[in-house]
Order: C-alpha cells, then structure tokens, then sequence
C-alpha cells in the first residue's frame, strides 16, 4: 500500500512539475496585467494577420492530408506491390527529420540557388520567404498523422463487408463512401485532429523557410519567438495563452473521440 | 499518391542529401567534423541519451500509476499526457522559460544551461513512452503475477521477472521514438537554451543558425548526420513492431 502511493506521488509529481505548473505560469502571465491588456496584445494587427497565417496553413494543409491520408492507408492495407516497405517508410519520415532540416530542404529545392530557383523565379513564383513554402514545410510535418490513424482501423475491419458491396453490384465509389468511410470515421476524425495540431503548432520548418516578416510571414508561432526577443513578453505570452487554448482543446477533443471510438 | 509523397517528402530530402555531398565525401566530412558541429551533434546525442534513460524510468512509473492505481482525477491526468504532443513547441520552450527562467518564481535560473536543454526535451517527449506501455500493461494477463506472488514473490521481484519483461520491448519502442524526437527538436529548446555554441547548442539549433550564415553545406551535412540517426532509430521501432506481430 505504501508502495503504491509512493509511486503515485512520484508519477503525479513528476506531471506536475514538468507539465502543470509550467503550463500554468504561461496563462498566469498572460493575465499578470488584467485580462483587458492580454485581448489588447493579441489583437494588434500583426497577431491577427499571424492568426489569420495560422489558420491559412491548416485549411490548406489539413484536407489535403486527409485525402492523402486515406488513400495511402487504403493502398498500405488493401493493395500488394513492390516497394511498399519503402513506401510506408517514407511516409513515416516526417515523424524523424527535424523540422529545420524540413525547412532547410525546401529552400534547397525551391529557393533562389535550389533545384527549380531559376524557372520558378523565371516564372515570377515565390515559394521561398513566402506562402507557398510555408503552406509546404506544414503539409510536409503533418503528412503522417492521417495514414497512421486510419491504416490499424483498416486493418482491423478487414475486407467483408466490402467484398458483400461488391458482388451485390456496388461501384467501387459506391463501396467506399457507404462502407468503409462509416466504418474508419472516428479514426479519420482522431488524424484529423492530430494534423490540425501539428499544423497549427509548427514552429522550425516554418521558421526557416519563412524570412520571418511581422504582418507578412509570421505564423502565431513565429509571432511568439518575435515578440519574445523584442521583449514585447505581454504579445508573446498572450499569443502562448491562445495556442496553448487550442492545445487544450485538441486534448479535449482527442479524448471524447477515443470514448467514442471505443464504444463504437 | 507515390507522386504526391516523392514531390513533398522525397524530393526535399534528395536535395539536402545531394547538396551535403556537393564537395565530395571529402566536402561532407570537413563540414560535419568542424568543431562546432561535433559539439553541437555530440551535446544532442548526450542530451538525448539522458533523456531518453530519465523517459524509460518515468513514462514507465507513469503508465504503471494510470493503469495499476486508482485515484480520483485519473482520466483528466491521462488525458493530460497528450498535452506535450498537442502544444506547439515554441509554446513549451516559452512555458519552460516562464517557470525557470530569469523570473523564475521558485527562484531557480536554469536559462541558457545544459540542464535546460535537457528539461526541454523531457517535456516534448513526455507521452512516448507512457502511451507505448499504457495499452500493453492494460493487456497484460494478471495470473502470472497472482501465481507468482502466491508462490512468495515480493512485489519487486514479480515487477522484475515478470512485468518489465512483458514490457521491455513497448519501452524501447517508447524510447526510440522519443530519441527521434529529441534528436531534432528545436521549437521547445531555441528560447531556454540560449544557443551558447559548445555548450547550449544543439544540432537543430547549430542546422538553423548555419542557414543563417548562408553555410548552406555546413547546415546540410549535420542534417545528413541527424536524418540518418533517426532513420536507423525509426528503422529499430519497425522491426521491433514486426517481431511482436510474428511473435
């Protein structure tokens, strides 16, 4: 019995100090000056342009995650080929590359001295120290979340009820809208959640390939890093309170679903 | 789809493979053996090693305390778990600095030290090895341990002959991929850890700075170093996945 509260305390204590009351200096900062002075601070037109950035990366990214995440799920766990190993490899890659090595990787592709630097700038196309290699450092580390929620949900349903749409004449569209996508649901929705987060919160990739311009490249994380070393601490820890709000709620939403799951 | 994933993941990291060896075998070894970049890529491998040993020890008391133990709040302290993978890291290392930085209010400055780093990087890497454990251990057949300890094993005994068994292999798998993680991570450790070269920095940070410095030869070939670390890192997790599925 002894034991056993010892090992409590130590495991709840642990949590405490390396996640709870950090987490909670943050919010107690932010709010240090009165409630009125942190909505001031993240409603400067630099944060909400870093907040309208924020949610440009996630709208572009998430679908696009999606639909990929799904269909590569559907050709890991139901299709044959060679190379798969690779494939699945690759796809899990994003989980172990660095995110400023991401983003070292798309300026050298895609930056002036890079691979397509002289058609793209050629073609008066800047993807470098602007949107577009920022949307694609985004979708780049939240590529896996999807395929590794959906694929063990795959597997598990197996390929009956598919096989039974099939030979009563559904089309293949058919099959998938009405049999397998009910039945992958609340895994699609846990990798979905995932993406969101990891979009929203990437900080190194973007960082890199950004040029980091108040009002022009600045995600809210990057509007954290900026107002920090300008000493501006009420933005930067203002802007924390509102990421680490969508935090919270993904962790919120990540276990309802899991209940559901579960009991679905 | 194959298209799809070599434009946005393949293509990419030919580019810092190629242009890390644009001077020859020769070129890449003097960029990775320049001493910055040893300590930088030496300190990460440390830190990471650190944290992954602290990681097996605490994720795996952790998982043990949220399946074994019953307490009132438990759900919202699992829930809790996942926070490190949810919170942006720029948040993190922001959180980290507000508790134990300059204005720490427990009056403990631990900015710009190693054990900053460190501190860092258990945060991020927090849930790893406790979300691997946790579903093994609700698994596990509890006979085996009702029979040994009917035979007069102590408690620490069956945890070691029997449980850390069962789970050994969820712990690795834990650790390896926080090792991944803690390998790159910049987010959490760029404002705390002050960026001091030879003593603070870290490979991702030294990567970022090199960029900086337009030593664009110099950033690839650390990030070769650290892109193969943790593919050989990732590569151990997926074997270890077959075995258990054939085993």
């Amino acid at each position: 019995m002894r034991a056993r509260f010892g090992l409590r305390s130590l495991a709840l204590g642990y949590l405490f100090v390396l996640l709870v009351v950090p987490v909670g200096m943050v919010f107690y900062r932010a709010f240090e000056h009165g409630f009125a002075a942190a909505w001031d601070a993240v409603t400067t037109p630099d944060a909400l342009h870093a907040l309208q950035l924020t949610l440009l990366m996630v709208v572009v990214a998430v679908p696009l995650n999606t639909i990929f995440g799904i269909a590569a799920a559907l050709l890991i766990v139901r299709k044959r080929f060679r190379g798969k190993a690779v494939v699945e490899a690759l796809i899990d890659v994003p989980f172990a590359v660095s995110p400023v090595v991401v983003g070292l990787a798309l300026i050298l592709v895609y930056g002036r001295t890079g691979w397509l630097g002289d058609w793209l700038s050629q073609n008066g196309i800047r993807v470098i120290f602007s949107t577009p290699g920022m949307i694609l450092a985004t979708i780049f580390v939240s590529l896996p979340f999807v395929v590794r929620e959906v694929a063990p949900v795959l597997r598990e349903i197996g390929t009956e009820q598919e096989e039974a749409a099939r030979t009563l004449g559904a089309s293949p569209w058919q099959t998938f809208s009405r049999i397998t996508l009910p039945a992958i649901r609340w895994g699609v929705g846990y990798g979905v959640v995932l993406t969101t987060a990891r979009a929203v919160g990437e900080f190194g990739a973007v960082s890199v390939v950004s040029g980091r311009l108040a009002g022009q490249t600045e995600t809210l994380t990057l509007f954290v890093q900026d107002h920090f070393e300008r000493f501006d601490l009420a933005g930067a820890y203002a802007a924390s309170v509102v990421l680490a709000a969508i935090a919270l709620s993904t962790v919120a939403v990540m276990t309802l679903l899991q209940r559901r799951r579960r009991t679905a | 789809m194959l298209v799809w994933l070599s434009v946005i993941v393949l293509l990419p990291l030919a580019a810092v493979v190629a242009k890390s060896t644009e001077g020859g075998l020769d070129g890449f070894w003097q960029a990775v053996s320049s001493r910055e970049a040893v300590a930088a890529i030496k300190f990460t491998l440390i830190a990471s090693i650190v944290v992954v040993a602290v990681n097996a020890v605490m994720g795996t008391v952790i998982a043990w305390v949220l399946v074994r133990d019953e307490f009132p709040g438990k759900r919202f302290v699992s829930a809790l778990i996942d926070l490190p993978f949810a919170l942006p890291t720029i948040v993190a290392g922001l959180t980290l600095l507000a508790l134990w930085g300059p204005r720490s209010p427990v009056g403990v400055n631990l900015a710009f030290s190693k054990a900053a780093v460190i501190l860092a990087l258990l945060f991020v890497t927090l849930p790893f090895v406790v979300r691997a454990v946790q579903p093994v251990l609700i698994e596990l057949d509890r006979e085996m341990e009702e029979a040994a300890a009917s035979l007069g094993a102590s408690p620490l005994v069956i945890f070691r002959r029997i449980v850390l068994p069962n789970l050994r292999p969820a712990i690795v798998a834990g650790c390896s991929l926080g090792f991944a993680r803690a390998l790159g991570e910049f987010g959490a450790v760029v404002l705390i850890s002050g960026n001091i070269p030879f003593k603070t920095e870290v490979a991702s940070v030294f990567v970022f700075s090199q960029i900086g410095n337009d030593n664009v030869t110099g950033a690839a070939a650390v990030s070769v170093v650290l892109l193969l670390l943790s593919l050989i890192t990732l590569g151990l997790v997926a074997r270890l996945g077959r075995v258990r599925h054939e085993g």
